[in-house]
């Protein structure tokens, strides 16, 4: 059963706030960071990514990583500008009222893991 | 024209992480010792030792350069320097406005206001080590309402670094120079937008002071010279 972001967003009742027709993308893994620079450096293609940063730079970060999908953490809001420009690059945002440990503690029981590292 | 040597970036026994020998005389005194012309003092989100330090430098024939190292949303750290000491606590009071929290001497440090007699005349209760609300674009546009120069942190630092923070120096974002660390790293900063670099110690020790610093080759010694030796006006140039 492919885990996608249809699922998590209902079981983790994530906020929609940009990509709402893209939620049937596959969730390969996760990562969870809030220094972009490590972000780039290390998250994979595919993830979800955790995150409590709002900037708009996150959009450029996922975008050039491949990544599904973010989840903005703490209900934090993210700029108008970040909103306009993760449509323009087609960049699913949710927000989660919860914290970076306990979104990611959810996404475990759901089963998102990350393939070992060879 | 002539060259004034600076070391914009020193913090005083106000920010928590600090020594407390950073008094305004000792602080003075270093930079004297090391031939600096200019200094520029940065504590972390509060400006309130800047008139104790300019009193006692103006005594010593060294010019200060009012400032603060504000901490943005995304936790970039933004030094914003001013002419006058109004614009420069016009600015102190947004930046309290958006920062919360209460500091806790065991766990950060003191936090010590100093009058020109470097007499204690309190200790800062704020969290002065935390980050405000503001997010980055807007505090840059505040400094530069309010007359300031808005430059980059340590921008070869990954900790609250503008690169380490948020991966690139955002693009059209109206910084007015990079502050490097270690001018070693000049080749390694991707030069996006074209800013000019400066050097400064960043001290938080007597000792750091003037360690680094970066020369202008300007007219005087203003905000609005330093201002047009990072645009290159008229043959001034910045040299680190």
């Amino acid at each position: 059963m492919t885990m996608t972001l249809k699922k998590i967003v209902d079981a983790l009742n994530l906020v929609v706030r940009t990509g709402e027709t893209l939620l049937d993308r596959p969730v390969r893994g996760g990562y969870a960071g809030d220094l972009l620079s490590d972000v780039l450096a290390h998250a994979r293609p595919g993830s979800v990514w955790i995150t409590l940063q709002t900037h708009t730079n996150i959009v450029a970060v996922a975008s050039a990583k491949e990544l599904c999908g973010i989840i903005i953490v703490n209900g934090r809001t993210p700029d108008e500008e970040t909103l306009r420009k993760a449509e323009e690059e087609q960049i699913p945002i949710m927000i989660s009222s919860l914290s970076t440990y306990d979104v990611v503690c959810r996404l475990c029981e759901l089963g998102v893991k990350n393939d070992a590292r060879i | 024209m002539r060259e004034f040597k600076a070391d914009l970036h020193i913090h005083t026994c106000l920010s928590p992480c600090a020594e407390l020998e950073m008094s305004p005389r000792l602080i003075v005194s270093a930079a004297k010792r090391r031939g600096l012309d200019v200094i520029g003092i940065c504590d972390h989100n509060s400006a309130e030792n800047v008139p104790a330090v300019a009193k006692n430098a103006a005594r010593e024939g060294i010019a200060v350069i009012g400032g603060m190292e504000v901490t943005s949303r995304e936790e970039v750290h933004i030094l914003a320097l001013f002419d006058k000491d109004e614009d420069l606590f016009s600015l102190q009071e947004i930046v309290y406005e958006h920062l919360h929290g209460t500091n806790d001497e065991k766990l950060y440090g003191e936090q010590v206001i100093v009058n020109e007699e470097e007499e204690v005349i309190g200790f800062s209760k704020r969290l002065l080590i935390g980050s405000t609300e503001i997010a980055l674009e807007k505090l840059v546009t505040m400094i530069h309402d309010l007359g300031g120069l808005a430059i980059a942190a340590h921008v070869d630092r990954e900790g609250f670094g503008i690169i380490g923070q948020l991966g690139f120096i955002p693009q059209g974002l109206p910084l007015d120079a990079l502050e490097l660390a270690d001018p070693a790293n000049q080749r390694t900063i991707p030069q996006l937008n074209r800013l000019p670099f400066i050097t400064s110690s960043d001290a938080h020790t007597l000792e750091r002071i003037g360690q680094r610093c970066t020369t202008f080759l300007m007219e005087s010694i203003s905000l609005d010279e330093i201002r047009r030796c990072l645009s290159g006006e008229g043959g001034r140039m910045v040299r680190i």
